[in-house]
């Protein structure tokens, strides 16, 4: 029996070693963004500082080198037409592969479950040249517009949700009168909510910490997304003899919060959507 | 289905454009398989771009996978307090790469980073991290693994596990298996299909590392860090040669393929389905 609570304590030790490593770089770096940049160049160095400086963030936000407001304004619009995108093409796109035959479907469902494994990087050049074609090169249109035509991973989630749900359900309403639009988006779609949100979540999530893009993609400064933009602050102090750190670490908190939030505002539908997307139909 | 258009399209332009010399602001020439062999005769950086890749893929995957697994673990222990160090384990990998690599930049500091300043007062030397030739990359595989075992694979994991039927390992546990064998011969064979998965996606998500060694360290110092899309990236759109960047890409597309393709060709041997006809 003691050799158990031993093993227990021992268990719960490593997983107290395990949060420290995990959760300082959160907590030093928190306490680094209320420093004062006098504090940052203490050595040793201090947790957390004599009094916290807020008006840290503040500073983030009121750089008139680094528009940071209409950075997040930028990521923002993508990341939201992103999802409005994936989850308007994916809905119709996997009702298409769930409820009709029409010829070659399972072709076309393999090929289209291939493009997972595909790198974006291949696509990266084409699709660049072809957005520079359309005259859409610094703008953010590249940024969202490819959503809006279904993505591969979202279509097989909902797909294997619809697949799910019995076709009576489908079969009573078209009894009643109901055409296929009606069927998907007054029956299917509400039954569909915890997946459609699953989709939507991760969307944004991608979305808004993509880099790969945006880089490629945007050209002037007002048009960056937050994690282009964020790099200002490696590079443009306020002023050069200023140790701006503090403010590096601001501003990268301020572009993790949203995101922590929405995870832990829908923390069942994340652990669901990764669950879902490891059993492989 | 328009997304085949925005896939398999530009997949057969792009290597057309891999058989050319585009310079953006000329049209294409067509010049066969130059681009390839310059690429494999006489392009030394991107041999040291498959090689540091290569060696961060083989990090990250196999201690990334089995540090995912052993968390996996824990959490399944049943300790009080499990969901909320699931939320912990989690949180680092929904931080936007940019952001980790910016506040572990700070950490990593060499004179008044924190990092140093404990090492220091262990008595062991502080290195420049990421300014040092040596250092960069095992930084890099630092910041990579914090924002990544806590993620999506370790929650597969754990599902997995959970598939596990309880009463194989009261079988095992009656025949007088000792923990670590009841972990190698049930754990291990039922969880294979779990590792499976993980095993594909991890490899493709470690070959496309990017934005880490592009924030953190441009590639360098002195080429330490030059990843493969890194290489991919200043060719095409720093010095503008998109013929040339296309063969590179199609270059890494046949690698993917044929890593994913020798996965799924070695998993007859060792994944383990359960019930399922094969």
């Amino acid at each position: 029996m003691s050799a158990r609570v031993v093993r227990r304590a021992a268990l719960y030790a490593v997983a107290a070693v395990l949060v420290a490593i995990f959760m300082g770089p959160f907590l030093w770096s928190l306490g680094s963004s209320l420093k004062t940049a006098r504090e940052m160049t203490f050595y040793p160095p201090t947790l957390l500082p004599a009094a916290p400086r807020f008006q840290n963030y503040a500073d983030v936000f009121g750089n008139p080198k680094v528009p940071m407001a209409l950075f997040a304004l930028n990521s923002i619009q993508v990341a939201l037409l992103s999802v409005v995108g994936q989850v308007l093409s994916a809905t119709v796109v996997a009702y298409g592969f769930s409820r009709f035959r029409f010829p070659y479907r399972n072709v076309l469902f393999v090929l289209l479950l291939s493009t997972l494994v595909m790198p974006r990087e291949v696509l990266l050049i084409p699709n660049f040249l072809l957005f520079r074609y359309l005259g859409l090169f610094n703008t953010l249109t590249p940024l969202w517009l490819p959503s809006f035509f279904g993505g591969a991973f979202n279509v097989f989630l909902l797909r294997q949700f619809l697949m799910t749900l019995p076709p009576d359900l489908d079969e009573a309403a078209k009894i009643d009168g109901a055409n296929s639009w009606t069927i998907l988006w007054r029956i299917l779609v509400p039954l569909c909510q915890p997946a459609i949100a699953t989709v939507a979540i991760f969307t944004f999530l991608n979305h808004w910490n993509e880099f790969l893009e945006p880089l490629v993609y945007l050209s002037s400064t007002d048009k960056f997304t937050l994690a282009l933009g964020l790099r200002f602050f490696q590079t443009q102090p306020n002023d050069a003899q200023e140790p701006r750190d503090q403010l590096l670490m601001a501003a990268s908190l301020t572009m993790t919060a949203p995101v922590l939030l929405l995870f832990f505002a829908c923390q069942r539908y994340f652990i669901r959507g990764i669950v879902m997307s490891g059993i492989k139909g | 289905m328009g997304f085949l258009v925005f896939n398999f399209g530009p997949l057969l332009y792009s290597f057309f454009l891999s058989l050319t010399k585009y310079s953006i602001v000329r049209e294409p020439v067509f010049q066969g398989l130059d681009n390839y062999v310059q690429i494999f005769t006489r392009d030394r950086l991107f041999w040291v771009a498959i090689e540091k890749t290569g060696y961060y893929a083989v990090v990250t995957v196999v201690v990334g996978l089995t540090c995912s697994l052993l968390l996996a673990l824990l959490l399944d222990q049943k300790l009080l307090g499990t969901s909320l160090l699931r939320t912990f384990f989690f949180m680092p990998t929904l931080t936007p790469v940019v952001a980790s690599v910016l506040i572990w930049g700070w950490i990593f500091q060499p004179d008044l980073g924190v990092l140093n300043f404990l090492l220091r007062s262990l008595g062991l030397p502080g290195p420049g991290w990421l300014q040092s030739v040596e250092w960069a990359m095992p930084a890099l595989l630092v910041v990579a693994l914090w924002g990544s075992v806590g993620g999506s694979r370790m929650v597969i994991f754990i599902a997995g596990l959970q598939g596990i039927p309880h009463e194989l390992y009261e079988a095992a546990h009656i025949d007088g298996a000792g923990l670590w064998t009841r972990f190698r011969h049930v754990t291990i064979p039922l969880l294979t299909p779990t590792i499976f998965f993980n095993l594909v996606l991890g490899i493709i998500a470690s070959l496309s590392v990017f934005q880490l060694a592009f924030v953190g360290t441009k590639g360098g110092p002195a080429n330490a860090t030059y990843f493969y899309v890194l290489h991919i990236y200043y060719r095409g759109f720093a010095d503008s040669e998109m013929g040339y960047a296309a063969a590179l890409a199609w270059i890494f597309f046949a690698i993917i393929m044929a890593f994913t393709g020798i996965q799924f060709w070695l998993q007859k041997r060792w994944v383990h389905y359960e019930g399922a006809p094969r």
